[in-house]
């Protein structure tokens, strides 16, 4: 076996809009991110389909991942100065860290939904299998790769470390908050991570925070809240959202009945077949689906060519709060009644199709909670002591909206069906 | 429209009532790893696979008026028990459907302890290993619980059960 990687002759940094600066010492960090399948996560964006309302989220996943390093990385230096670090379990929770979002693909969460992948098998298979990522850890040791990919998946034996890379309060979230408040230019997304990493504590199960730093959580709770509605379930992503798994719903669709595509379709190939290879799901990128949406605008299939016009051309679908089921019923059957697939162009959209998990107690043993350490040594749940989080915590967390193409409704011949649609849609 | 909640009203109805949270977690998890046609996303948690989709969703079923949850506290904690109310009840007739075999594995599973169904639960999560790897990955990540040889045992055995109720 190679050498252990050790320290680089010369730190490396780059240059970072929300972290100032990320600091690079060690050869197997930058090893790591100099692989093709790290460096692929420059083309796949952190926020999907936002940047169609928040113009300045183009940021990517790369970005993110060196920025969830970087506070780990602090996180690590602020602990040592206070208990010894095994070198080997800093490198681990390190790395781990740097590739948590590996397995990412273009759009993620749409092509999990539709195709039944899972980005976490994916990181998994990328830091497990035949990989730039793979050879590079292996150099740490035989075992290096298994102990990444199970903090990774939170299987991992040692809980602190894993509560590092993922918690209540752990390096990602504070990470993709801070960054998508920046890109996106919401004021909301702040709070002062600096207090946050100084009062943060180490236990064997995972870190509490010292209560003299509850207010500085509270403000990062609050952004969570904000952060959840004002962006991350903006209605107008949302509908590029449901655009973009229609899309791949009715792609999917013909390609099972015999469709002809006028190009070539092998990069979606096996995603449709159900049996995409690893390679074959490195080489997505957010470029690549852009290419074959532009191409399908040209389908002979209407649906397919309309719902990339509206996605490239960003005609998005309009949005009403829920109807009752009965509505939604009935709606169904008059879009079908006016040649209005339903099927394509009347979608609900709820919370839940875009898991976010606010802060709550919840119940014992439901979730692990944020705890405070109290000066006498007490540990106490988050909102039992802060006013702020226990109203929040008790707030509506869940949404549901309708989404239609009103351009193909007013084009409706039949004023009769017409107005029976719009009545219910603005009822 | 909405198919996805319909199956977790329908689990809840076939169950009667479901006292916990974490139980109810546990029930969709092992129906999802029993073929049973539930769609949430799970992820391994401190306590086991957890769903916040599925937590999301419970929320959604409560406020649209579907679901009755109940609070109550249990020594110094909350604790929520779920059932279907009328609306749910006029829901299910109208649009639900059966969902084949699931009502004797939801009772079943509702007979069990909450503790009891995190271990079946986990044991499931790593099922791509071998028996002695299982026991031994349950010993790490769920070393607080101190589960034994006898309890283990009687997981996996529970999880045949289940794998024949649904042949």
């Amino acid at each position: 076996m190679a050498k252990p990687l050790g320290k680089l002759h010369e730190e490396k940094v780059f240059k970072d809009p929300v972290h100032r600066y990320i600091h690079v010492r060690d050869e197997l960090m930058w090893r790591l991110i100099g692989t093709r399948e790290f460096q692929r996560l420059r083309r796949i964006r952190q926020l999907g389909t936002t940047y169609l309302t928040f113009h300045g989220a183009e940021h990517s996943r790369f970005s993110h991942s060196l920025g969830v390093y970087e506070i780990t990385r602090r996180i690590i230096d602020i602990f040592q100065e206070k208990q010894t670090w095994d070198p080997e379990q800093r490198l681990l929770v390190l790395s781990a860290a740097l590739l948590h979002d590996v397995g990412h693909g273009p759009f993620s969460h749409s092509f999990e939904k539709v195709f039944g992948v899972d980005h976490e098998e994916f990181s998994r298979d990328i830091i497990l299998g035949n990989t730039e990522v793979h050879n590079v850890l292996l150099q740490m040791g035989e075992d290096f790769p298994v102990q990444v990919a199970e903090v990774i998946a939170k299987t991992h034996r040692d809980k602190l470390i894993v509560s590092l890379i993922s918690s209540q309060i752990d390096a990602d979230r504070m990470d993709y908050l801070l960054r998508d408040a920046y890109f996106t230019g919401v004021s909301y997304g702040n709070f002062d991570i600096e207090r946050i990493l100084r009062v943060m504590r180490p236990t064997e199960d995972g870190v509490v925070i010292k209560s003299s730093g509850m207010h500085a959580v509270e403000d990062y709770i609050m952004s969570r809240y904000q952060m959840y509605w004002q962006v991350y379930f903006h209605p107008v992503t949302r509908s590029a959202e449901v655009i973009l798994s229609k899309i791949l719903h009715r792609a999917k669709e013909l390609y099972e009945t015999g469709y002809t595509f006028k190009r070539d379709i092998s990069h979606f190939k096996t995603l449709f077949d159900g049996n995409v290879s690893l390679q074959d799901y490195i080489s997505l990128d957010e470029g690549v689906i852009h290419y074959y949406f532009q191409g399908w605008m040209d389908e002979e299939d209407a649906i397919l060519s309309d719902l990339c016009q509206r996605f490239i051309d960003r005609k998005l679908f309009k949005y009403t709060e829920m109807v009752s089921f009965t509505d939604g019923h009935l709606l169904s059957g008059y879009f079908t009644e006016a040649g209005i697939n339903p099927k394509y162009y009347l979608v609900v959209d709820s919370s839940s199709d875009l898991p976010y998990d606010f802060y709550r107690p919840g119940e014992k043993e439901e979730r692990l909670p944020i705890n405070l350490l109290k000066p006498n040594g007490d540990i106490r749940e988050l909102s039992r002591e802060s006013d702020v989080v226990e109203a929040i915590s008790g707030k509506r967390r869940t949404d549901h909206k309708l989404y239609y193409p009103l351009d193909l409704i007013e084009a409706i011949e039949d004023e009769a069906l017409k107005s029976k649609i719009k009545e219910i849609l603005h009822r | 429209m909405f198919e996805d909640h319909l199956k977790v009203v329908t689990l809840i109805q076939e169950a009667g009532e479901v006292v916990g949270r974490k139980k109810l977690q546990k029930m969709v998890y092992i129906a999802k790893k029993l073929n049973f046609p539930f769609q949430e996303k799970y992820q391994f948690h401190f306590y086991g696979p957890y769903s916040e989709e599925l937590t999301l969703k419970i929320e959604e079923l409560c406020n649209m008026g579907y679901i009755h949850e109940v609070k109550e506290k249990v020594s110094g904690y909350s604790q929520y028990r779920y059932a279907v109310n009328d609306e749910g009840q006029k829901l299910l007739s109208t649009y639900g459907a059966e969902i084949d075999m699931l009502g004797n594995c939801v009772r079943s599973m509702n007979e069990q302890s909450s503790r009891f169904l995190e271990l079946v639960s986990t044991i499931m999560y790593f099922e791509k290993l071998e028996r002695d790897e299982i026991k031994e990955k349950v010993q790490t990540v769920k070393a607080k619980q101190k589960y034994s040889e006898e309890e283990m045992e009687e997981a996996f055995a529970y999880i045949e059960t289940l794998k024949l109720q649904v042949q």
